[in-house]
């Protein structure tokens, strides 16, 4: 029964195969969209946790503010090294003193950036070496010229193919002898591209190119096993006194915890989701109402078909099953459809956009069900109108 | 068996709408039908004939009065009853022929059986074969709109007779074929019952009538006269 029911939709389909693609562009739009933005929204949520995740997952970045008389009173590595020892839970704290500076090799140039910073401070971000060695303690105490490089910079002013280790190149004025690459690392928390950076230790870069012993910021990592709450207060706490600050004063400075970064993204993406949603639900409605309206279209124009299917012994929850079907069927194909739709502009948009293309059979399969779900809520009373047709009337109908 | 009580029609009355705007069609109408015969019901418009059909089709129910087919009381029976019924023992063939049009003559034939839950290698075959009877197999892939109304007419009797019904009830059959197509559809309809089928055929023509064994005629919803045929007489 069900078998041959299936038959006499997919046949009335064929049959008015214009307007039947007409009428569930509504629904293959609104799914298409559907898997289209939560596809894409998962590729952006997994490219920015991966960045987050490079950022360190429980790190908090400590960095001076101006204040109300418009000063700007930097950090020393004395800060850093107070709070390295006297703050339970921290494991490592270290500075950063960057500057921009363009780096020459062998006839290139390439304007780029010159992170100072010690292996702490790298290891502390998650900076992974790949062709190479870290800095040697000598080389931290003492200055010494020597660099990682980000892929980019690698890339813009050594031949492909050769390894640029033990090469001397300069950054502005100062020559340093390479060491080693940095793994490719995307687009950093503050924003800045670390994969466009040259990292130095941090005493260089402070003699060479800042002529101060101050340091930008500085990050910490702490064990996960404190509450961040609980190191950020004690950390607050420290920094004032070391600073001087009147009890009435405020923080001359600022605590990011990428914990709450992370936080606030998830966030972000979770109301980016929820609105998704409703436009898809309010275009799923709009698609629904279309199938309604040509359904009924249908059943008045084969009122006589009825009629006939009524006299030769259908029931009436046969011809409602029939149109239910019909209404299912459109539904069901145009969701298809939609998902076919939203995985190629998933693909193209994310290709374009420069987000990875993150496959979620879920959303599909949520899409597929709630499209098909949508021929029943809007095939049904179209449907039992049909049904209860009285069989001598729709035999006379014109 | 030939001879056998088909249908038996006691006092039947119907009644349309109510109060003063009410509308008697049938007045008590009292009628045997047995298995094997060819009934031709006339009278002129208006005198319930169409209305004695519907219920004879049990599409529609009497007012009052018992209907017994094949013993069963009808007007005792639900919607879905009347359908079941319909579905086994009916063939409807309509003035209109109602064949579903962009549909080929093999699939309308085989559209009562797909209610019936067979295969689709047993609808073929009933298909084909009651398209033989008619003669229409080298047209069973033809649509309504590429035939002409004789052979629609022969498309909407295979589909009536695809299920091997006991009865074919058909209304004003040859209403709108000329005379030479009508004169096959009667052909038709008379070697079919010749085969055993029941026949209930409602006309206004008195040249189809004559093919009919016995002719009930109607006036005012009252059954004014019954003529049974020659062969009986004979």
């Amino acid at each position: 029964m069900l078998g041959s029911t299936l038959l006499l939709a997919l046949r009335e389909i064929r049959r008015h195969i214009l307007r039947s693609i007409l009428t569930t562009l509504g629904i293959i739009i609104g799914v298409a969209a559907v898997v289209t933005m939560v596809t894409l929204g998962n590729g952006v949520t997994a490219s920015v946790q991966n960045e987050i995740s490079s950022l360190g997952a429980s790190n908090f970045i400590v960095f001076p503010v101006r204040t109300d008389r418009g000063t700007i009173r930097p950090f020393d590595e004395a800060d850093v090294r107070a709070v390295e020892q006297q703050i339970a839970g921290v494991t490592i704290a270290a500075g950063n003193a960057s500057a921009n500076a363009t780096a020459f090799y062998n006839g290139q140039d390439w304007d780029t950036r010159v992170e100072g910073v010690n292996n702490a401070f790298l290891r502390a971000q998650s900076i992974d070496i790949v062709d190479g060695r870290p800095f040697s303690n000598d080389e931290e105490l003492a200055g010494k010229n020597v660099c990682l490089l980000g892929i980019k910079v690698r890339a813009a002013i050594f031949p492909p193919g050769t390894s640029p280790a033990g090469a001397r190149m300069r950054l502005g004025d100062v020559s340093c002898t390479v060491i080693g690459e940095i793994e490719e690392r995307g687009r950093g928390g503050g924003g800045a591209d670390d994969d466009n950076a040259v990292y130095m230790p941090l005493k260089t870069v402070q003699r060479r190119f800042k002529g101060s012993d101050k340091l930008d910021y500085f990050v910490l990592k702490y064990d996960e096993g404190y509450a961040p709450a609980v190191i950020q207060a004690s950390l607050v706490d420290l920094l004032r006194e070391r600073r001087l600050l009147q009890a009435d004063a405020p923080n001359d400075f600022n605590v990011i915890d990428t914990a709450q970064v992370n936080q606030a993204l998830g966030a972000a993406t979770g109301a980016l989701t929820a609105m998704v949603a409703v436009i898809a639900s309010i275009s799923l409605l709009v698609g629904g109402i279309g199938i309604m309206n040509i359904m009924l279209v249908s059943v008045t124009e084969r009122t006589r078909e009825i009629g006939i299917r009524l006299a030769i012994g259908a029931l009436a929850r046969e011809v409602q099953l029939q149109f239910l079907t019909e209404a299912v069927v459109l539904c069901a194909l145009g969701g298809l459809a939609g998902i076919a739709l939203g995985f190629g502009a998933s693909i193209g948009i994310a290709s374009l956009i420069d987000v990875p293309f993150v496959f979620d059979p879920m959303i599909n399969i949520v899409s597929f069900v709630f499209a098909s779900g949508m021929g029943i809520v809007f095939g049904y009373y179209p449907a039992r109108r049909a049904s209860q047709l009285d069989p001598i009337d729709a035999l006379r109908h014109e | 068996m030939p001879g056998e009580t088909l249908i038996e029609l006691e006092g039947i009355t119907k009644t349309f709408g109510s109060g003063p705007a009410a509308f008697q069609a049938l007045k008590g109408i009292d009628l045997t039908i047995t298995r094997g015969e060819f009934v031709a019901i006339m009278g002129p418009s208006g005198s319930g004939k169409s209305t004695m059909m519907n219920i004879l089709g049990c599409l529609d129910v009497p007012t009052a009065g018992i209907f017994r087919f094949r013993g069963v009381e009808v007007q005792k029976l639900d919607r879905d009853q009347r359908s079941l019924l319909r579905r086994r023992y009916l063939g409807f063939v309509f003035q209109g022929f109602n064949l579903l049009a962009r549909t080929t003559a093999l699939e309308n034939v085989e559209l009562p059986l797909l209610y019936r839950g067979e295969t689709k290698a047993q609808r073929r075959e009933a298909a084909m074969h009651a398209l033989d009877q008619v003669g229409l197999v080298p047209w069973a892939s033809h649509t309504p709109a590429e035939m002409s109304g004789g052979q629609q007419q022969r498309v909407a009797i295979a589909r009536a007779l695809v299920t091997a019904p006991d009865v074919l009830l058909a209304d004003e059959p040859t209403g709108n074929l000329d005379s030479e197509r009508s004169v096959e559809i009667m052909e038709l309809l008379r070697r079919l019952n010749g085969e055993g089928i029941t026949i209930l055929m409602v006309t206004h023509e008195e040249d189809m009538a004559a093919y009919a064994g016995t002719i009930v005629r109607f006036r005012d919803g009252l059954v004014e006269r019954i003529e049974r045929g020659a062969e009986e007489l004979a």
